[in-house]
């Protein structure tokens, strides 16, 4: 019986990365931004969607997929909004993978604008997860603690952007703004901040028009390329 | 926890190795895991050793180098190892760093019996 060592050298999660690839030229191509919502369970990612489609519905094509360990609740919420939403339930799976999504590419509807997929609610596991989006959101809500950045480095450091829900709450908890920022920023000093409330309302503007630049930039970059 | 689902990743690409390579057993794998990778060695090493079995890899032995967080600045191209995950150069303090090393998760080598 004869032993042989072979080298392989190949990256063990490299077939999710390569659906992610053909996920993110396919949209890209049809000119959909997509944005990958990472979070712990409560921080707020569904409402903050809520609002999001409020402010872009009236002028662009969305469309959104929810992730979820259970139930159809949370793509319920964003379809009363007149949005078309897909609920993936991973039946206990702590995060999405980008065949999941590829899956339901066929079902998105030709002129859509924005992508918007909301991870498993959980800071670890969804970190290492390529979904073919265009911008990885990380969410950090107020009452978590401003201390999380360091604690979950891959998800920040492999963010694009942090958005502070949960603002309105910020007199009455030991919650520093700017230490949360200047945290993350340590991890990942090209990240953009914002700090949102979508009870009252702010942030939510601004946010939304970083995705519709994004948007814009990357047909650009497309067109030039 | 998600080291069962990167276990069944790293088998799809260990069977067809061994498969490639008409080997009758996997006796070894070798992975290098970033110290950023987000994954737990001990938990992967559990993971491992519950979906082994009845498989070509049953006694399979698991190694796991890690691979220490290593970056590059690109103002001063100073090449930095590190233990945190503070960003910041420390010969200049520029915040423009390239990650060189240490977010990766990947199956190094394999010991097979033919």
């Amino acid at each position: 019986m004869a032993k042989k060592e072979i080298v392989v050298r190949e990256e063990i999660l490299g077939s999710n990365k390569k659906v992610a690839a053909e996920i993110r030229e396919k949209l890209e191509a049809a000119g959909v931004l997509v944005v990958n919502l990472l979070s712990s369970p409560g921080s707020g990612k569904t409402t903050l969607l809520e609002r999001l489609v409020e402010t872009l519905k009236p002028a662009h094509h969305l469309a959104v997929i929810e992730g979820d360990i259970e139930t159809e609740r949370d793509a319920e919420r964003i379809r009363r909004k007149g949005v078309p939403a897909w609920q993936i339930t991973t039946g206990g799976a702590c995060h999405l993978e980008a065949k999941m999504v590829g899956k339901l590419l066929p079902e998105i509807p030709a002129g859509t604008e924005f992508l918007f997929i909301e991870n498993v609610g959980n800071l670890v596991c969804p970190a290492g997860y390529d979904l073919g989006e265009n911008i990885r959101c990380v969410l950090l809500s107020t009452p978590e603690g401003d201390d999380k950045p360091k604690k979950y480095p891959k998800a920040f450091a492999s963010a694009d952007c942090l958005i502070i829900t949960k603002s309105d709450l910020v007199p009455y908890l030991p919650f520093d703004l700017e230490k949360s920022g200047n945290e993350a920023l340590d991890l990942n000093p090209r990240l953009r901040i914002f700090v949102t409330s979508a009870l009252k309302g702010s942030g939510i503007a601004a946010l939304a028009r970083y995705f519709i630049e994004s948007r814009i930039h990357m047909i650009q970059r497309r067109r030039h390329a | 926890m998600h080291e069962l689902s990167i276990v069944a990743s790293l088998f799809e690409i260990l069977l067809a190795k061994a498969q490639e390579n008409q080997a009758t057993k996997i006796v070894g794998v070798k992975l290098k895991v970033g110290k950023l990778s987000g994954v737990v060695p001990e938990f992967l090493q559990t993971a491992f050793d519950s979906y082994k079995q009845d498989t070509i890899a049953s006694a399979a032995r698991l190694e796991m180098e890690e691979v220490p967080l290593k970056l590059r600045c690109r103002k001063c191209a100073a090449e930095i190892e590190k233990e945190d995950f503070v960003l910041v150069c420390p010969s200049c303090s520029a915040t423009d760093l390239e990650i060189l090393e240490g977010m990766e998760l990947l199956l190094d080598k394999i010991d097979l019996e033919i």
